[in-house]
């Protein structure tokens, strides 16, 4: 059994380490409180967003634009989300599994990354990281989000890249985040949305069809980038307010653990005086 | 009034305003505009300008840049990329931007992105004239 001074000091240092926790949790959660206020007063503009890209291309369905179909290249950009710091769980690991479980060839594929965690996971795998904009995820603004997509959409029309996805954390509520793949570029749409959407009035644009969706289209990827970077944000202080909290509650399992051991060897050490006493006086009479 | 129309305008970071309207006037690209009730079905793309909404009863201004417009009979959205109102707007920071556009158009270096330019200059020359 293990020396009383040795428990002792295992127990101080976890009691240490669970103050850490503690407060870290304590901070994810006023973290998570800000951004998902921020992901929901963002909600009703990407909302209308897909709305009113998804009933264009409804009624202007076979409409020959870059946009709509794949450039000739093989190479896929895929702009990832995760954070910059470790200790949230399962979540830069699972946006990196997203990348890496999706089908898509190593040599395919040119990553953007936001993110310092995930781009060192992804570069030992090798992939091939074309841009890193990770002070980004620290607080996203629309103009970050629009520089970003202009320079991706940039390679797409230079047909450097064919396909345009998104990787993210997609919040769903404070307990539970998806890590989620997304086509970006070309749009694609579910059939069935499109038949909703087509039901709506007929609409006229100005100037042409043509020009305004070269405008609206990268508005529209922009918008789901930002609000993805959004999200992402969110997810990432959920999780890490999660991964927070059991470690917290680990700490206290393994605190009440050692203190019980910690007394056993006391009163061990106590009974063991006391034989040893009791014996010595039995000797002296 | 019954010849009002919902009006939201929507930008990223908030709803910043959400109400009935009796008219709207805004820039388009192709010009301005104003829209009453019961206007065709629209899409139309945003420039730099100034938004005039008018209430029954007041009249508000305020400065949106980039974005689009969907009109629809009963309801008109605008999704903005900024949008601010008079009292948001920092002029010494327009000041500035203006001076930096005009400097930059006047320059005519070959690395000048000229279209850049002349949209922050419009950008600025808004939120100048809106305040």
């Amino acid at each position: 059994m293990a020396s009383m001074r040795d428990i002792k000091r295992r127990k101080g240092s976890i009691q240490s380490t669970q103050q850490i926790t503690k407060a870290m949790k304590l901070v994810s959660t006023v973290k998570l409180q800000k951004a998902r206020n921020r992901a929901e007063q963002s909600n009703p503009y990407f909302n209308h967003m897909y709305q009113t890209v998804t009933s264009m291309l409804a009624k202007s369905g076979n409409l020959n634009h870059p946009y709509l179909k794949a450039g000739n290249s093989q190479k896929k950009a895929v702009i990832t989300i995760a954070s910059n710091r470790g200790l949230a769980g399962g979540y830069n690991a699972n946006v990196v599994k997203l990348i890496t479980g999706s089908g898509m060839t190593k040599e395919d594929v040119q990553v953007y990354m936001i993110g310092r965690k995930a781009k060192e996971l992804l570069m030992r795998k090798g992939y091939e990281i074309k841009a890193d904009y990770s002070d980004v995820i620290e607080g996203p603004t629309y103009d970050d989000a629009s520089l970003i997509c202009k320079e991706v959409l940039e390679a797409f029309i230079r047909g450097e890249i064919g396909e345009i996805y998104l990787a993210y954390t997609h919040f769903k509520n404070t307990v539970s985040h998806e890590p989620t793949l997304m086509k970006l570029l070309p749009v694609e749409f579910d059939e069935e949305e499109l038949k909703e959407a087509e039901t709506n009035v007929l609409m006229n644009y100005e100037p042409n069809e043509e020009e305004a969706l070269d405008l609206i289209i990268p508005k529209y990827m922009t918008s789901l980038f930002y609000g993805a970077l959004v999200e992402a944000v969110a997810s990432e202080n959920g999780a890490r307010m999660q991964a927070m909290d059991s470690a917290t509650s680990n700490a206290d399992e393994m605190i009440s653990d050692l203190t019980l051991k910690y007394n056993r060897a006391r009163q061990s050490s106590i009974t063991q005086e006391l034989t040893e006493i009791i014996a010595g006086a039995e000797a002296i009479s | 009034m019954a010849d009002n129309f919902q009006l939201q305008i929507i930008t990223p970071d908030r709803v910043f305003y959400e109400g009935e309207a009796s008219m709207v006037e805004f820039t388009s690209v192709d010009g301005e505009m104003g829209v009453y009730k019961h206007h065709i079905p629209l899409t139309t793309v945003l420039a730099p300008g100034i938004v005039t909404i008018t209430e029954p009863g007041s009249k508000k201004e305020a400065a949106v840049h980039a974005g689009f417009v969907q009109i629809l009979g009963e309801k008109v959205t605008f999704l903005a990329e900024i949008a601010e109102w008079p009292d948001e707007i920092d002029v010494a920071r327009a000041e500035a931007a203006k001076a930096r556009a005009e400097e930059r158009l006047r320059s005519h270096s070959a690395e000048i992105d000229v279209a850049r330019a002349e949209i922050a200059l419009k950008k600025a020359l808004v939120r100048l004239h809106v305040k």
